[in-house]
């Protein structure tokens, strides 16, 4: 195949019309074609470049085969909310055409010329990859040929965005860590697909990239990742799970980090992973770590939580304290295992049966996956209970921007721990007795040495001395504590992150990664002359500063990626003289929130079109 | 009066080793078993501070509270001891742990935790207390009944028994003991043994339920285990400070088996073709015995070979839940560093 002109498009891209550092890039491939390491070159080399940048990978529940989009949100402004792409690189013969259709006008594709497909769109500017003939003479076997097949839209799109080919090789070297010869076989492709792309391609579209200095000293991290590396700081020693998409990679990334962070002077492990024959075991396993001492997690997805629904309630009530990330994905059973989902905000903050009220704790950056992923074991400890930590997959598995990880100044606050000591000293232990008029009782670990300081924990009925009992009485006292306990937490846990303007109309409410298309929406809102406020809960239960907001404000929107608007209903139901002004929106196609979508929530909501 | 009570090696009387009154029906072959683990932990001189006591749910499942009042206990959730033992042995490893189950949370809900804990050879002894009913909610079936056995409200049993011995011996459980509540000398014995292994110790103890099922032809009542029983060997527990060694192992004689704490245990071979260590033979021989009729007692199967969980993690001496903060969280240069990686 030879050399193709451009079919058709806009001849533009002189600087008064370029497009600088601002657009979205979907790359489709299909699923196990080793895609993965092009897309991240891409993402990198961006990021290299001082460019604001944010990776997604919507990608199907299937090992091989199925259609797979990498999207890649480039920004000037330091947005990263998912936007609907502009740039295709069609490269999967199985969706070409449904991805060209999805372009708007003036959209760019560069798709690969040996798919049999004929360019139809005239208000696209097409460019065709010549793949099969740029990998003439590349020397790698069959397989391996697949694979760097990839690297040939490396080259073509650093080409057309004015990618510096050095750069992408230092994010070649990056993903490989250095093993040279890997480098040197992907990026020799990239070479002669770039080199092609500048002999035989003539630039016409308007995209383009320019260096800028945004990204110095951030890093480039995901979520799952970032929550496993909290955890290593937070002093995690026991960890029990069962795989689960999205989840898995949190564990993965604890059993990458683990080895390297945590070994005694004698080079032996300070910690334990176990994988469990199911959640229920998963979660067993913690609660069990955790009645003995030691701080334990586990990590799972919706279908997982439904699992460890017994034994959160018996923690709950047995008060142990244990950690669970439930990285959120859309639906039950298998539900949409691969999107993303605000959907166990309900359920985790009641899971158990009979008047149970969790810790939540939700993490919208990596700053915050870390921060929270060691101060979750604090909270557990402090108040001897189960902490949920509410993520979702696309924070968990995508590449996020952040700041360098904050080193946690505070030590490890591990609670009312009694030593034998301690116990010794007392007059009478007694497990559950309200000492200090929190609603935290002291515990006392198994193996503590003193012959007073054991206590039989259990599901059943219990009185101040931890002794079996079904007196009335006991357990209505004991459940007025643990509420008490909950009221304790409000002061424990992360404060509200709230933004408020002159002359705001509208308070809008959120959590997680929600965030990232409010805040955009906000900024292109306040330019239409519409303020609105924003509050992101950072935890449930929470802080008087939230009850603080809701109160300054006549009129809120809480945003969610559920359909029942679950935070709005708890919040309605916490805050009932408030309940009439807390409206709600929900987001339900399993893909991240658009800036654009928020925008036209809340203007139908302001003009009344909806609730 | 005082009464002197005799102390044992840490000074402690058997009083030291109760708990509260048990609320079990009297006559309950669990209270049996629960005072020959008093005695046991006794007579081994056991620190009840260094012993955890795990239990699921049910009948037998309550019992942890009426024994070794200064431990630590956890009565958890049916069927899922075998998983918090797990855990709390892993974050405390130096802990002695006795987990007390029955029929129905080892055979029917927890068979699968079950399983994977012997998999896992955590050390601990597992102490199922066999009675082939459920009391607590008055008299079901368990899955441990035996086919086509007839009680008042259940009915007849239309399905065939789960065996916990054989189900522990084909997952790979190196120490796998029968025995029966009523012979007090066995089960204590038999605790011993179990306390000192290496791994997880599976011992199925029959226990007649007096309220549902001990009519006298169920394989799990007094009258029928006491008729029945057969003892495979004769077991003599000689403490470590004891130096007593039989090497020799011919039919009719002793054999002693050398447990992983240096205490032994010694064997009476009462059949000439049994062997303790053989996998198949031990699965062979609980198969004829139930096809006699026969309910055959003592240690089926013994092989200290595998590693526990414990020793598998290679942790040191000093337990998870005891390690001092600048061992749980690493310094800032070594975060710094493994940031740098990332920008």
């Amino acid at each position: 195949m030879g050399v193709k002109e451009p079919l058709s498009g806009p001849r533009v891209g002189t600087e008064s019309t370029a497009k600088v550092n601002d657009f979205s890039m979907a790359v489709a491939t299909a699923n196990g074609t080793g895609s993965q390491t092009a897309n991240l070159a891409l993402l990198r080399s961006f990021f290299k470049m001082g460019i604001p940048v944010h990776g997604k990978n919507i990608f199907p529940s299937n090992i091989q085969g199925l259609p797979t989009w990498y999207h890649i949100r480039v920004s000037r402004h330091g947005y990263v909310a998912r936007r609907e792409p502009e740039l295709l690189v069609a490269f999967n013969p199985a969706t070409i055409h449904e991805d060209v259709a999805s372009l708007p006008a003036g959209g760019v594709c560069v798709y690969n010329a040996d798919i049999r497909y004929t360019p139809d769109r005239p208000d696209l500017t097409y460019y065709p990859v010549p793949v099969k003939e740029l990998l003439d003479g590349v020397e790698v076997s069959g397989k391996v040929k697949d694979y760097v097949a990839n690297m040939t839209y490396v080259g073509v799109v650093a080409h057309l965005l004015g990618v510096p080919i050095d750069v992408v090789r230092q994010s070649l070297e990056h993903h490989f860590g250095g093993r040279a010869k890997l480098v040197d076989t992907n990026f020799d492709v990239v070479l002669r697909a770039h080199g092609w792309a500048q002999e035989s391609l003539e630039k016409v579209d308007p995209y383009r990239v320019e260096p800028m200095d945004a990204t110095q000293g951030l890093i480039l991290m995901t979520g799952n990742e970032a929550g496993a590396l909290g955890a290593v700081f937070g002093g995690v020693s026991v960890a029990a799970w069962y795989p689960i998409t999205p989840s898995t990679s949190f564990i993965d990334a604890l059993r990458e980090f683990l080895p390297k962070l945590r070994k005694d002077p004698e080079g032996r492990p300070t910690y334990t992973v176990v994988q469990a024959e199911d959640e229920l075991a998963a979660i067993g396993m913690v609660v069990g770590a955790g009645w003995a001492g030691a701080r334990a997690l586990t990590a799972t997805s919706g279908p997982g939580l439904s699992l460890m629904a017994e034994f959160l309630g018996l923690a709950y009530f047995a008060e142990v304290p244990a950690v669970v990330w439930d990285i959120q994905r859309v639906g039950p059973s298998t539900g949409l295992p691969t999107r993303t989902s605000q959907g166990d905000v309900a359920f985790a903050y009641g899971i158990g049966h009979g008047d149970t009220r969790h810790v939540l704790l939700f993490p919208s950056s990596i700053e915050e996956c870390f921060e929270f992923g060691w101060k979750a074991h604090d909270l557990a400890d402090q108040l001897q209970t189960p902490v949920i930590v509410l993520s979702d997959l696309d924070l968990g598995m995508n590449n996020w921007m952040g700041e360098p990880f904050a080193y946690p100044e505070q030590p490890l606050q591990r609670g009312k721990v009694l030593s034998a000591e301690e116990v010794e000293r007392l007059e009478r232990f007694r497990r559950y007795a309200d000492v200090d008029g929190d609603g935290i009782p002291y515990r006392t670990l198994p193996g503590n040495q003193s012959p007073r300081a054991a206590w039989f924990g259990r599901g059943t009925g219990h009185d101040e001395d931890a002794r079996y009992s079904e007196k009335g009485d006991d357990w209505w006292r004991n459940m007025e504590r643990l509420r008490r306990k909950h009221d304790t937490a409000r002061q424990y846990v992360p404060t509200a992150v709230i933004e408020e303007r002159q002359g705001a109309r509208l308070g809008v409410i959120c959590y997680g990664t929600t965030r990232y298309a409010i805040e955009e929406a906000r900024d292109a809102l306040a330019q239409e002359g519409v303020v609105i406020d924003v509050m992101r809960l950072r935890a449930l239960p929470f802080g008087a500063e939230v009850e603080g907001f809701v109160a300054r404000h006549d009129d809120l929107l809480v945003i969610e990626m559920n359909r029942d608007n679950q935070l709005r209903d708890i919040l309605r139901a916490e805050l009932p003289q408030h309940a009439p002004k807390l409206h709600g929106v929900g987001y339900i196609d399993g893909m991240p929130l658009t800036a654009d979508w928020v925008q036209r929530q809340v203007l139908a909501h302001l003009s009344g079109r909806a609730d | 009066m005082d009464r002197v009570q005799k102390l044992n090696l840490v000074g402690l009387s058997k009083a030291d080793y109760a708990a509260a009154p048990s609320t079990l029906c009297k006559g309950c072959g669990h209270n049996s078993i629960a005072n020959q683990i008093i005695q046991v932990c006794y007579e081994l001189s056991l620190r009840p501070q260094d012993v955890i006591k795990l239990s699921g749910i049910g009948c037998s499942s309550k019992s942890p509270a009426y024994f070794l009042g200064q431990s630590h206990g956890f009565n958890s959730l049916h069927g899922r001891m075998p998983a918090l033992g797990t855990g709390a042995l892993q974050a405390n490893h130096t802990l002695r742990a006795i987990g007390v189950s029955g029929d129905g949370d080892t055979g029917s809900i927890g068979l699968g935790q079950f399983k994977h804990l012997v998999r896992r050879n955590v050390r601990m002894v597992y102490i199922v207390e066999n009675n082939g009913v459920y009391g607590l909610t008055k008299g079901q079936f368990s899955a441990t009944a035996e086919y086509g056995q007839v009680l008042k409200y259940a009915g007849r049993n239309d399905f065939p028994p789960i065996d916990v011995c054989v189900e522990a011996i084909v997952a790979g459980a190196g120490f796998v003991a029968r025995s029966f509540a009523g012979d007090a000398k066995q089960v204590r014995e038999l605790l011993k043994a179990a306390l000192s292994f290496r791994g997880l110790a599976v011992l199925d103890i029959i226990s007649p339920c007096v309220a549902f099922n001990d009519e006298d032809d169920s394989r799990k009542s007094y009258a029928w285990g006491r008729a029945h029983e057969k003892a495979l060997q004769e077991l003599g527990y000689i403490p470590p400070q004891e130096e007593i060694v039989i090497e020799d192992y011919d039919p009719g004689a002793t054999r002693v088996v050398e447990l992983h704490d240096g205490s032994r245990l010694t064997l009476r071979k009462l059949e000439v073709d049994y062997e303790p260590n053989d996998r198949l033979r031990a699965l062979e021989r609980i198969q004829r015995a139930e096809e006699q009729g026969e309910l055959v007692t003592g240690l089926l199967f013994y092989d200290d070979s595998r590693p526990s969980l414990a020793e598998v993690s290679g942790f040191g001496p000093t337990p998870l839940s005891e390690l001092p903060d600048h061992l749980l969280r690493p310094s800032r240069d070594a975060l710094e560093g493994l940031l740098a990686g990332y920008a």
